[in-house]
């Protein structure tokens, strides 16, 4: 069944956005309601054509309306987060994304839970859920529970999400829902706590650890979206490329210099980083560069029915052309060292 | 100096670079390499590792394994120690197979786990096909810094069922050490005596992706560091299993860490089948006691058989 009118979350982020936009590029579909709290900025808002914005804060009881007078059939919820939305061009703290996250979301299912006409429900979740810990296997299935839950932060919004998903499914069994877990996403064009982790100059990392990171690139994730929203099948379904990168690894690709910092230290340039806004380095992002995260995605590939064009390198080095970075050792020199030392032994031989 | 750049070393397909002129300068190259003396093409070698390793250009497994590395800097650090040192004799690597998933059980000592190094340098060199063993690691090791991250780029994963099945089923060689810190951390006097098998874990993952066990017996390894006692408070104080006290050990503080060089034999035994079992014959706790038992058995008898036909323990 495909659907009909179809309501996005966090339309004005990058992924409710872009994702709005293809939909309202998809004449099969009647209609595309894309919901924020803030405007899109004046270009996605172009780009998103015949799709309607709504601003409506999903913590407010009005999501419901919205809903029912417009029939909405699916339902995409992509607002949840780890980041602070920066498109109001204010910063948010972590009470608010918190709330944001849990709260918004239990509004949402409690408009779809009375709701006589959404049958198809989508939630952009985060392989995030699983924790970051040496204590746990080194590959997730979708069945793996996590070893231990933070007290605090966004793996717990996470956890807290998908829990609040759970019980609407048992509730709403006739609702087919479709939970889809991202690796970090990636690319060129998309802002994280990760993409400003890896464009500081220098980049700290602590010392004697090295995490294994799976990415996930920007047009992955939303045809990924994309599918689950026009035919996917319901389910839990982790989504990451093929292979991974080690952190330290993955500095030295961008040709910068990590620094690898005893934990303490580390802790004083994450707060440090906090304070000047420049990143959210928090106590979990610690832990998932020490330790990373690996999904498997063999259900994606034969259930789902998607395989993932970018691999986790692929998806890395456009994301470090796209966004430009100028490398602190340039790979030429490199080469050049390389040549020049090689050409020097050359004479002696 | 485009000739330098064209040098094949390890790896002949990717010395090919964008920007080398193509062409007759290429033949030239070519030509040079053979009169290229010895040095000058390890120094090549090593720069290209150098260059590989600053620019991130490497694989690495979603275990974290790192073939690079492993192959380049630890393997060669470690070898003499298996070479000169231990002086490791290999007996029967042909029940080793030389594709497809297999688990190689052994018995653990030495307070240090320096057996399941010199077990994977075994594998490495000795094998006609040189494979790399996967071994399974203690929660400690992951838990700990440098060591942890070290151990995943070395091949090494946490010894949990959903990690060695996977390995399993990819066709990996995995290497597992059932006796955990019970037999790294015995003391002395108790040695060669096969402490308990865990719970059969080991035995189960192996019914369940199908695959053969080798059992495999080590000997040399408990005479490298004799612990004689266990300082309870300080291994309490540093959260280790234990805190060893050997003859040189604190006594002689850093020197005391040299491992004493015991000769060593490491022998791999005959395979014992798993896909003759029914499918779900994992569940069934007697067969995997039993077979547990078996290998416990197997490994014991020859550890005592080579004992025997070894004089001394440190000439062999």
């Amino acid at each position: 069944m495909l659907p009909s009118t179809v309501l996005v979350t966090g339309a004005s982020r990058f992924i409710g956005g872009q994702l709005t936009v293809r939909l309202a590029a998809d004449p099969d579909i009647d209609r595309v309601l894309a919901v924020d709290t803030v405007p899109p900025g004046p270009e996605l808002l172009r780009r998103m054509g015949r799709a309607e914005f709504v601003r409506a804060d999903l913590r407010n009881p009005l999501i419901a309306r919205v809903i029912s007078t417009a029939k909405v059939d699916t339902v995409v919820h992509a607002s949840t987060s780890a980041n602070p939305p920066h498109a109001g061009g204010y910063r948010s703290g972590r009470s608010t994304i918190k709330e944001m996250n849990v709260i918004g979301t239990m509004q949402l299912l409690a408009a779809c839970q009375r709701s006589t006409t959404v049958a198809r429900l989508i939630v952009k979740s985060t392989g995030a859920v699983y924790g970051a810990s040496p204590l746990d296997q080194a590959i997730f299935t979708e069945h793996d529970e996590p070893h231990a839950i933070p007290a605090s932060g966004y793996m717990k919004d996470a956890v807290e999400v998908e829990g609040y998903v759970r019980g609407f499914a048992r509730r709403r069994d006739d609702v087919d829902v479709t939970v889809l877990r991202f690796a970090n996403l990636i690319g060129p064009r998309l802002d994280t706590v990760l993409s400003r982790y890896f464009s500081l100059p220098v980049v700290p990392t602590v010392l004697g650890y090295d995490g294994r990171l799976q990415l996930l690139h920007e047009q992955d994730a939303l045809a990924v979206l994309e599918r689950a929203t026009r035919a996917g099948p319901p389910g839990v379904f982790n989504v990451g490329g093929d292979g991974v990168l080690l952190v330290s690894q993955a500095i030295r690709r961008l040709g910068r210099i990590p620094v690898p910092l005893p934990g303490p230290a580390v802790a004083a340039v994450g707060w440090l980083l906090h304070s000047a806004a420049l990143i959210d380095y928090a106590p979990e992002q610690t832990r998932f560069l020490n330790f990373g995260r690996v999904l498997d995605t063999t259900r994606l590939r034969t259930e789902f029915g998607y395989l993932p064009r970018w691999t986790t390198s692929q998806a890395f080095d456009d994301f470090a052309r796209g966004a430009a970075l100028r490398p602190t050792v340039d790979p030429k020199w490199i080469a050049t060292a390389e040549r020049g030392v090689l050409s020097l032994a050359g004479r002696f031989r | 100096m485009p000739q330098a750049r064209v040098i094949p070393l390890h790896r002949p397909g990717e010395a090919t670079d964008s920007e080398l002129p193509a062409g007759p300068s290429t033949a030239v190259a070519v030509g040079d390499d053979q009169i290229a003396p010895q040095w000058y093409r390890e120094l090549a070698g090593l720069l290209e590792f150098a260059r590989r390793r600053c620019s991130g250009d490497y694989g690495v497994d979603p275990f974290g394994f790192d073939p690079d590395l492993t192959d380049h800097v630890l393997l060669p650090l470690l070898r003499p120690l298996y070479r000169t040192w231990f002086r490791v004799e290999t007996i029967g690597i042909h029940h080793v197979p030389a594709d497809g998933g297999a688990l190689v059980v052994a018995n653990h000592s030495g307070t240090l786990p320096l057996d399941a190094v010199m077990t994977a340098i075994a594998v490495r060199d000795e094998h006609p096909a040189g494979r790399q063993l996967r071994m399974l690691g203690a929660d400690l090791v992951f838990r700990t810094p440098l060591l942890g991250s070290l151990a995943r780029k070395s091949g090494q994963t946490l010894a949990c069922a959903p990690d060695a099945e996977r390995l399993l089923d990819s066709g990996e060689l995995v290497g597992v050490w059932p006796e955990g810190f019970k037999g790294l951390g015995k003391r002395y006097r108790d040695r060669y005596k096969l402490q308990r098998f865990g719970r059969g874990g080991f035995v189960a993952a192996a019914l369940r992706t199908r695959t053969t066990i080798i059992p495999c017996s080590i000997v040399g390894a408990e005479e490298i560091y004799p612990m004689i006692g266990d300082i309870t408070p300080l291994a309490r104080l540093l959260r280790t299993p234990y805190f060893p006290v050997t003859p040189l050990f604190p006594l002689l503080g850093p020197l005391g860490m040299v491992p004493l060089p015991s000769k060593w034999y490491i022998e791999f035994g005959e395979p014992v089948r798993t896909d003759g079992y029914e499918p779900g014959s994992a569940d069934d706790a007697t067969l995997v006691f039993n077979l547990t038992d078996q290998i416990r058995e197997t490994i014991q008898q020859t550890l005592h058989r080579l004992l025997i036909q070894r004089r001394n323990p440190f000439l062999g």
